[in-house]
């Protein structure tokens, strides 16, 4: 175990190692230098030479990534160039958001989608299966920006439920819970057919384990049965899988985020690539493949925990 | 189309007529063939089937609700939609054709180079897939967005490299569960080179998985084009868009509610419909294939 959290743990840190590489070498692989792009085309050869000074781009290319990589383990990400305060201060302050998002969305569609996949497991290839199971391939399906343009139309503009701008008043709970609402179910709409599909497979595997056998040998009472035999170990598999799935979390909370008019790194993300605001874009793409990167460990370690021939996979 | 289902004894499949019996036997499967087949159709003739010239800007009614002349309305610089809408179709197969088609190639190459070479060379390829997927799709096509512009090009390029592992592992697995067997070490004691047990061992067990996996990943594609042109990020104006529609329409979602509504539908009937093919594809092909994902 001790190694596999080791070798698990370097994985992870080589994978972010890369990351950040790529995508520096990315942004000096522009045709063109950062500096002429971000200050357009009135600039002036001094105004861009002083702006390549500030950002280090005067220095070879080893150096810049040395010292970056060297200020992102002190917990520097560099300076926003818009508005002339560290990066790592305007990211933080924004993350929290989105991370409200994802936990709400993946909450609400845990709590309908365990369910769902657990009675369709027990009534399988009945009429209600088939329809919860095409329901499910279709909640998958659904491209996740439309479904937040589409609630924010039905539910905001139409019947005006729901505000559709903003996270709410400050210190005020049932405001910001009010604004919640509908990103939260927007993002977490696909997670309720991943989950169902998840849970009705695992549920039907442990339903024909021995276990299961043996209590209904007992004459224990079905939904003794399903309730405390079977759904506690059908439901471990989605937990792990959900760590897989922070990313595609993420990506539909960039959406939902600007739809809605909310702050969060997709908002921060989307002005910044507007402006073309590099220190910012980078910063904020590491910490969110760093978050997705942490949130995978976590579930293959958790994984490995509870089954131990995960272990040896590696 | 459940696991669970008593298996009955396997029979081969008596050519193309046999699958596709067995594919539309399941109502959604039938849904998604008929579906995608109008798809495609519409889009392959979208120039022709147009009422209008989608880009042509018009002095008649903006953002008009749907009547007999324009039938799903204007928008705001008085364009049909209609006509936009077909075309739009047409960019997003574009797209999805060209952008599966190369990340198919790269990654079976990347996945058999992982599969067949050096230890060291199948760690650094995994290492490499892996990095790309720590990326989430969105996050990566603005960071991508920002250093290129923005533009189809980008979109596809973003679209190519974000599904190039997906592909690539499902190659370097399949390689690896070949490359072992006893038939392919007496082919080699028999003098066969790599590029014989290449061509008529390894490709021809890959290829299948790889183009259902193709089949599903359309959906996800259109949804990328879409999602990047919605945020301004994709298809340039004035090339329509599904997304660019839905972008449009957006703005003016408090006027009306039209555009949004003729932007979105086919888009998400098309992911519907892809999506019901492909896992139809999926169960009645290559069934194993739904737990290596």
């Amino acid at each position: 175990m001790w190694l596999f959290l080791a070798r698990r743990i370097g994985l992870a840190v080589a994978i972010v190692a890369v990351a950040v590489t790529l995508l520096y070498s990315m942004i000096h692989a522009v045709p063109g230098d950062p500096a002429s792009v971000i200050l357009g085309p009135r600039a002036t050869p001094e105004m861009r030479e002083a702006l390549r000074e500030r950002l280090g781009l005067d220095r070879p290319f080893v150096v810049q990534i040395g010292s970056f990589f060297g200020g992102v383990l002190r917990g520097d990400l560099g300076t926003d160039i818009v508005r002339d305060r560290p990066v790592a201060d305007i990211v933080f302050a924004q993350l929290p958001y989105t991370v409200v998002l994802v936990l709400a969305s993946v909450g609400w569609a845990a709590l309908v989608g365990i369910p769902l996949g657990c009675f369709s497991a027990v009534r399988r290839n009945s009429l209600a299966d088939r329809i919860i199971g095409v329901l499910s391939v279709s909640f998958i399906a659904v491209p996740y920006f439309a479904v937040s343009i589409y609630a924010l139309l039905i539910f905001s503009v139409g019947l005006r439920w729901f505000p559709s701008m903003g996270v709410g008043e400050p210190g005020d709970p049932l405001s910001q819970a009010r604004h919640l609402v509908l990103p939260a179910f927007a993002v977490g709409l696909s997670w309720v057919g991943y989950i169902a599909r998840m849970v009705r497979a695992s549920m039907l595997e442990v339903l024909g384990d021995n276990h299961v056998r043996t209590a209904r040998a007992f004459g224990l009472p079905e939904r003794r049965i399903v309730f405390r035999y079977a759904l506690p170990i059908a439901v471990l598999p989605t937990i792990t899988i959900l760590g897989v799935g922070v990313g595609y979390l993420i990506s539909a909370a960039v959406f939902a985020e600007i739809v809605f008019s909310r702050p969060g790194i997709g908002s921060l993300l989307f002005e910044s690539v507007g402006q073309r605001n590099y220190p910012v874009v980078m910063g904020a793409v590491l910490v969110t493949s760093v978050l997705f990167v942490v949130s995978t460990t976590l579930a293959d370690l958790a994984n490995a925990l509870l089954d131990p021939r995960a272990r040896e996979k590696l | 189309m459940a696991a669970d289902e008593i298996p009955v004894a396997p029979r081969r499949a008596d050519g193309f007529l046999a699958g596709l019996r067995r594919l539309t036997r399941d109502g959604m499967g039938l849904f998604g063939l008929v579906a995608v087949l109008l798809v495609v159709l519409s889009a392959v003739f979208a120039h022709q089937l147009a009422p209008f010239d989608p880009t042509r800007i018009m002095v008649g009614p903006r953002l008009a609700p749907p009547s007999a002349e324009h039938w799903l309305g204007t928008d705001q610089l008085g364009r049909d939609v209609f006509s936009r809408v077909l075309v739009g179709g047409q960019v997003a197969l574009q797209v999805a054709l060209a952008s599966i088609a190369a990340a198919v190639s790269i990654g079976l190459g990347l996945g058999l180079l992982a599969g067949l070479g050096p230890r060291w060379l199948d760690n650094a390829i995994l290492l490499l897939f892996d990095t790309v997927r720590s990326f989430p799709v969105v996050i990566f096509g603005l960071a991508v967005v920002t250093v290129l512009g923005p533009s189809l090009t980008t979109v596809i390029f973003v679209v190519v490299v974000t599904s190039i592992p997906t592909y690539g592992r499902v190659a370097r697995t399949q390689t690896l569960a070949i490359k072992n067997n006893e038939f392919i070490l007496a082919e080699r004691a028999m003098g066969a080179g790599t590029g014989r047990i290449l061509r008529v061992h390894v490709l021809p067990n890959i290829i299948g998985p790889l183009l259902i996996l193709a089949s599903m990943d359309v959906p996800v594609v259109i949804t990328i084009e879409a999602g990047l042109s919605f945020l301004g990020m994709g298809v340039q104006p004035p090339t329509p868009s599904w997304g660019s529609i839905l972008n449009d329409g957006f703005s003016y979602i408090r006027n009306t509610p039209w555009p949004v509504i003729a932007g979105g539908i086919p888009l998400i009937l098309t992911t519907l419909a892809f999506t019901f093919l492909g896992e139809a594809l999926r169960d009645t092909f290559d069934p194993k294939l739904r737990r290596d994902l």
